[in-house]
């Protein structure tokens, strides 16, 4: 059986420009801080609690935060030096307050000595999550869910198929591009690891076309590693949004997971190909999660794919590439369609950021909706997402749940992009979902 | 912090398709120009001074209504769309001020009455088109022959007309009628030069095969069944330009495409009504102005399932 599957193409979502241009630019490491500000709270489910004081020493992946929630991950040092505060953050997505721990540089970068197990090979299922969890490990493509969370479905659910996400399907974006050209080995020895936390029958590697160099080069890898027998790659059609998670598994296996529900409900588990290469560095090299591959890019002088220290401020790394151009005025963390434009320049990059993106943009001139029906074609999900902009507009949010399934959607932002009338309808979403969220009784 | 107050913040998606109302609406005046190359082409000076009086009083229409509302007027083109429109859908010979009149009040009763573009029940053009067909029944049914420039007007009736008479072969009318050598509102007539329109339309994603499609196979199919010639079904009268044109418009028809094939079936078979049975010889402007008002019902029960919600279990949160 050939390892790389028929190409699939989705007849919904929407065609978006590219503009890749950093995927030709080898990964280079950024220099390293000088001083890093750490969020507490940098994934889904409970914040960190400081595990050092002001003042006090830590060495590169020391740990210095950690919670024993469920849902959560540790934070390590970035950097070797000392403690030299805290302070308060806007936390990008969410737009509450976070601490964060502030870490002067002593220069040295020494870090703690790693445990690397004498044979990896052998530790169990348990003893591998835990290291996973001790990492710090989060999903990488962006949401930054607790990975060892992910991995430990609930007895009851019986995970059948893996799929590692390579599609990156949001433009000017290329970390998990260059990750798979030049860390390719590594990834697929961490979806090893994962195959072999959940035992699935099926194994697939999703990319999408444009990445066609990936696509070969992890099937030539594949082959050499002689892990034919369980690995499959699945090309998909370049078309926004295939990388998401509820897509990808419509796309690869024709399952749908139920609203409100998680891709587990369907017997999948989905892992970006970054989180594969951060499980493989902590299961083989003993090292924690304390840097990542950001792709800076848009109207910068010369666009990069860094690999750089979580803290630096973002504004350290746009230097870096030659600065912003005159007419730039917008500076976005993530890609241009589900990035979140900053305010501050000295905002950290954190485990969830695979990009910055500079931009030249205007303000949303918003005209009143044509029903030109646009955004239904656009939708993933097969919402009528002008309605739900037309209801939470009106404050009919009964309206946007019960009828609309405002619940479906994962705000892609495909309806908003193609919008001829220029509505910001995922923002009108995103309002609802927390009003409604606010009135829901039992919470 | 000086950089940081310079910065714009905006939400997502910080990427929008190059394809704005105004765009649309221009690209839809170039589809337009090749059905009113045709009313030009076969009647002439009545065909500019018709169209002309209509473009402009629309336009100048919808500066007034919304400069009264104290709103913004933009230049978008929606009201040269709708003023072309009812100009294609108006006979030859109607009085000028006849024309005025039904710009004025597809403008400002059938569009910014109920609030502008966007929010209209009812496709302006036909509005404008029904209004004069019952305050002026004369004018509006005062049909001439199609002879361009060269002579005088004689009157005479349209294919779809009682007294309609075709001396000549079977073959010979149909081609006239595609081509629209024949009696009609000035932009009816000619099918070629519509259909070519409606495809530009079509091929650049801004106007849905399935009302065009559907609602022309409903009326061969129907004209057929009640054992008359589908062919000059399709041909005669507005129906061409009304599928293609009128039915398509965005605002008045429904969102969805199961919506649609719904929204065209009943069209076809309101006009096939009208025409076989009603005291008019032409239905199709009062069938769509009709489903028109049926189109946010139809969008209410009319729904796709989205994505997930086969398992989703009623009552659970």
């Amino acid at each position: 059986m050939a390892i790389r599957l028929k190409k699939k193409s989705a007849p919904y979502g929407v065609k978006v420009p590219e503009r890749k241009f950093s995927e030709k630019s080898p990964i280079e490491p950024a220099p390293l801080p000088e001083k890093v500000v750490i969020p507490l709270q940098q994934n889904i489910g409970a914040p960190a609690q400081a595990l050092v004081k002001k003042g006090e020493k830590v060495l590169t992946g020391q740990k210095i935060a950690d919670s024993d929630k469920f849902v959560s991950a540790p934070i390590h040092a970035t950097i070797s030096g000392e403690v030299s505060g805290t302070t308060m953050l806007v936390n990008p997505p969410t737009g509450q307050l976070v601490e964060a721990l502030v870490i002067t540089s002593d220069g040295e970068d020494n870090w703690v000595e790693l445990e690397i197990p004498r044979n990896p090979e052998s530790l169990s299922a348990k003893e591998v999550l835990e290291k996973i969890r001790e990492a710090g490990i989060v999903g990488l493509g962006g949401a930054a869910f607790p990975t060892q969370v992910k991995l430990s479905p609930p007895k009851d659910k019986n995970i059948d198929t893996v799929i590692l996400n390579g599609c990156e399907c949001e433009p000017y974006v290329t970390s998990d591009h260059r990750v798979m050209l030049e860390y390719g080995e590594k990834v697929l020895s961490g979806l090893n690891i994962i195959r072999k936390i959940l035992s699935p029958q099926a194994t697939y590697i999703a990319i999408e076309d444009n990445k066609e160099d990936a696509i070969k080069h992890m099937e030539e890898l594949i082959i050499s590693l002689g892990l034919g027998e369980n690995f499959r790659i699945v090309p998909l059609k370049s078309k926004y949004p295939m990388g998401a998670e509820k897509t990808l598994i419509n796309m690869v296996l024709g399952r749908e997971v139920p609203i409100g529900g998680l891709p587990l409900d369907v017997g999948v588990v989905v892992h970006n190909v970054s989180t594969a290469k951060a499980i493989h560095d902590a299961i083989f090299e003993g090292k924690p999660l304390i840097e990542r591959v950001v792709t800076v890019s848009g109207a910068v002088k010369n666009p990069k794919n860094l690999l750089t220290r979580f803290g630096i401020p973002i504004k350290a790394l746009i230097e870096y590439c030659g600065g912003m151009e005159d007419k730039a005025n917008k500076v976005i963390l993530g890609g241009p369609m589900m990035g979140i434009a900053q305010f501050d320049l000295d905002f950290p990059v954190v485990k969830g950021t695979n990009s910055i993106l500079v931009k030249e943009d205007e303000p949303i001139r918003e005209r009143d909706c044509i029903s030109c029906g646009m955004c239904i074609e656009a939708c993933p999900m097969r919402l009528m997402p002008t309605l739900l902009a037309r209801y939470a507009k009106d404050g009919r949010y009964d309206e946007c749940k019960e009828n609309y399934y405002i619940d479906d959607c994962f705000e892609c932002g495909a309806c908003t992009y193609t919008c001829p009338a220029n509505i910001p309808i995922v923002q009108y979403i995103k309002v609802a979902k927390k009003e409604i969220a606010k009135r829901a009784p039992n919470k | 912090m000086s950089e940081v107050s310079q910065l714009l913040v905006s939400p997502g998606p910080h990427l929008w398709k190059k394809l704005s109302v105004s765009k649309i609406m221009y690209l839809v005046v170039i589809a337009l120009l090749f059905p009113t190359g045709a009313a030009i082409y076969f009647f002439g000076y009545n065909a500019l001074s018709v169209i002309g009086v209509s473009v402009g009083v629309a336009v100048l229409t919808e500066y007034l209504c919304k400069k009264l509302m104290g709103r913004v007027f933009i230049m978008d083109g929606s009201a040269v769309v709708t003023g072309l429109l009812l100009a294609l859908i108006l006979p030859p010979l109607i009085p000028l001020w006849m024309v005025a009149l039904g710009a004025v009040f597809a403008i400002a009763i059938a569009k910014e009455a109920f609030g502008g573009l966007g929010h209209n029940i009812f496709n302006p053009a036909l509005a404008a088109r029904a209004f004069m067909s019952i305050s002026f029944s004369l004018e509006m049914t005062n049909w001439v022959a199609p002879t361009g420039f060269a002579a005088d007007a004689v009157t005479t009736a349209t294919p779809l007309g009682e007294s309609f008479i075709w001396t000549a072969d079977r073959l010979s009318l149909y081609q006239a009628m595609f081509l629209g050598n024949t009696a009609g509102s000035l932009g009816e007539t000619s099918a070629l030069l519509i259909l070519v329109g409606g495809i530009f339309l079509i091929a650049r994603g801004l106007i849905n095969w399935r009302i065009p499609t559907v609602y022309i196979g409903m009326v061969a199919l129907l004209s057929f069944a009640i054992g008359q010639d589908p062919l000059f079904h399709i041909l005669a009268g507005g129906l061409m330009i009304g599928a293609f044109f009128m039915a398509t418009d965005y605002v008045t028809s429904p969102l969805t495409n199961r919506g649609k094939i719904v929204f065209a079936l009943a069209l076809g078979v309101l006009t096939m009504l009208i025409r076989r049975f009603g005291g008019m010889p032409e239905g199709v402007c009062y069938s769509i102005l009709f489903m028109n008002a049926m189109a946010p019902l139809i969008d209410r029960y009319i729904k796709i399932r989205p994505y997930g919600l086969v398992q989703r279990v009623k009552g659970a949160s």
